[in-house]
């Protein structure tokens, strides 16, 4: 089977998730977001190239970081973005989620941002939807968060350049993350010989070594000579039953503090998706501190979604 | 199709004789990729300019983005001087349809508003199909409609033009 996200010619149509997307588009998109960086320093911060062209955020989970970066990008190619929350509390799926994309479609929507509570939906509408228009998955439940995969990524080639001499580590709660899962495609799909994830077991999908990473369960292995400490936030939101004895403990054995940073590479970065809680994953003294680019983060996410619209936009099925 | 094509090095010294009693050491110059940036290196070099040049990519400019889609390889644009209120040579290598200049125009437009802005081109091949015109030129070549005029550069440097029959 094709792969849902490429038209016929191999070009990204929609972006759903990193993996299985080859090496070369997630190239051309970090090489594309550097270029926008660029327009974001200037007096007239947009670009033309979504004129006319109407972006649907279309969130049916809460977010605030990724909602208004996508709101940001889209604006900064000229695109008409119209925001869209939508409560799930009544856990509307199926056809009453198709039916919202076909009420928006005839409002000539050509791009549907989507974020939602149940792993697929994304790719539910890019199934559905006609052949101009376009997806981007925003976050769907465990499954994939590509964009912030890919903004990691980014991040990670900005500070130390070349993915295929690096040991990045990605602490905490795995098991809840599709942040997590989208980071480790794109960093093995870049080529990074040494992906570490640490956690409490109880934290860590079964089967994850299976992504081509290895497992640890102490900070003080995982995090030795490290280049990269990726921090995860504990999803208490969607941890169902008891995973964890208490944030404290948690805290105690996975919390970055400065001795744990410590372990690390002495110019090793600190990364965190955000939103962050302090003292429960990360240490204010680390999140503040010299190694965290936790904030350049947030800007090149800017970039790196105006990449993955211009280019979707500018295939055709 | 054997074109007597034009010496590429001789017309940049004809660019430059043309030029330099033109600037100042407030003139600013842009290259677009990729030639125009390689003939702006030359005329930077060789006009003596005291600004660093800028080099822009039009292809978030192009008019055929809805057609063709975005450009596989964009390189960053840069201007690291103020645009505003300054004089500026833009330059390209080869002017056809003019429509690569509408794009780095509006580029241009976004970072400041310019004094003035004057058109250097190596070759003028005709064709246009907006009401673009160079200020300098170092020649002008008719080339058959379905070939493309190439500039390329040597690893010494070099510049030459050569002719390519369009796919």
């Amino acid at each position: 089977m094709r792969n849902p996200q490429l038209n016929a010619k191999g070009e990204l149509q929609h972006l759903l998730t990193i993996e299985g997307l080859p090496r070369e588009i997630l190239i051309r998109i970090l090489d594309t977001a550097k270029s926008f960086l660029g327009v974001t320093e200037r007096e007239v911060k947009k670009v033309p190239l979504l004129r006319g062209k109407s972006v649907f955020n279309l969130f049916f989970e809460p977010s605030t970081r990724t909602r208004t970066t996508f709101e940001i990008a889209a604006k900064r190619l000229s695109a008409d973005v119209v925001n869209l929350a939508i409560s799930t509390s009544s856990q509307t799926k199926g056809e009453t989620l198709l039916d919202t994309v076909d009420n928006l479609s005839a409002m000539h929507a050509d791009m549907f941002v989507v974020r939602h509570a149940s792993s697929g939906a994304p790719f539910l509408i890019a199934g559905h939807v006609k052949p101009h228009v376009h997806v981007v998955n925003a976050g769907d439940g465990r499954h994939a968060h590509p964009t912030q995969g890919l903004l990691d990524a980014y991040t990670i080639r900005h500070y130390k350049q070349d993915f295929t001499q690096l040991s990045v580590a990605i602490v905490g709660d795995i098991l809840h993350s599709r942040v997590a899962r989208s980071l480790i495609h794109a960093l093995t799909t870049l080529g990074t010989p040494d992906v570490r994830v640490i956690g409490p077991q109880t934290l860590l999908p079964t089967g994850v070594d299976r992504l081509g990473v290895s497992v640890h369960h102490d900070m003080a292995t995982g995090l030795r000579d490290a280049d990269v400490i990726v921090m995860l936030r504990l999803q208490n939101e969607r941890m169902r039953g008891p995973l964890l004895p208490s944030a404290g403990e948690f805290f105690k054995a996975y919390g970055l503090t400065p001795e744990k940073l410590a372990l690390a590479k002495p110019d090793a970065i600190v990364m965190h998706p955000g939103p962050m809680n302090r003292g429960v994953e990360i240490d204010s003294a680390v999140a503040d501190g010299t190694q965290a680019v936790i904030l350049p983060q947030v800007t090149f996410g800017i970039a790196v979604r105006m990449a993955v619209m211009s280019i979707l936009a500018g295939t055709t099925a | 199709m054997n074109l007597p094509l034009p010496d590429a090095e001789a017309l940049v010294g004809a660019l430059v004789r043309q030029l330099s009693p033109r600037v100042t050491p407030e003139t600013g110059i842009i290259g677009i990729f990729t030639g125009g940036v390689w003939l702006a290196e030359r005329l930077h070099r060789e006009l003596g300019l005291v600004l660093p040049m800028g080099s822009i990519d039009i292809s978030f400019y192009r008019d055929d983005y809805a057609k063709s889609g975005l450009h596989a390889s964009v390189k960053p644009s840069q201007i690291p001087f103020d645009v505003a209120g300054r004089h500026i040579l833009l330059v390209d290598d080869v002017l056809y349809t003019g429509r690569t200049v509408r794009g780095a125009l509006n580029e241009i437009f976004d970072y400041g508003r310019p004094a003035s802005v004057s058109l250097v081109v190596l070759v003028d091949r005709g064709g246009r199909e907006l009401p673009i015109a160079p200020q300098y030129f170092g020649a002008t070549v008719a080339v058959p409609e379905r070939s493309m005029l190439v500039l390329s550069r040597t690893e010494d440097g070099i510049l030459t033009l050569q002719l390519e029959r369009d796919a």
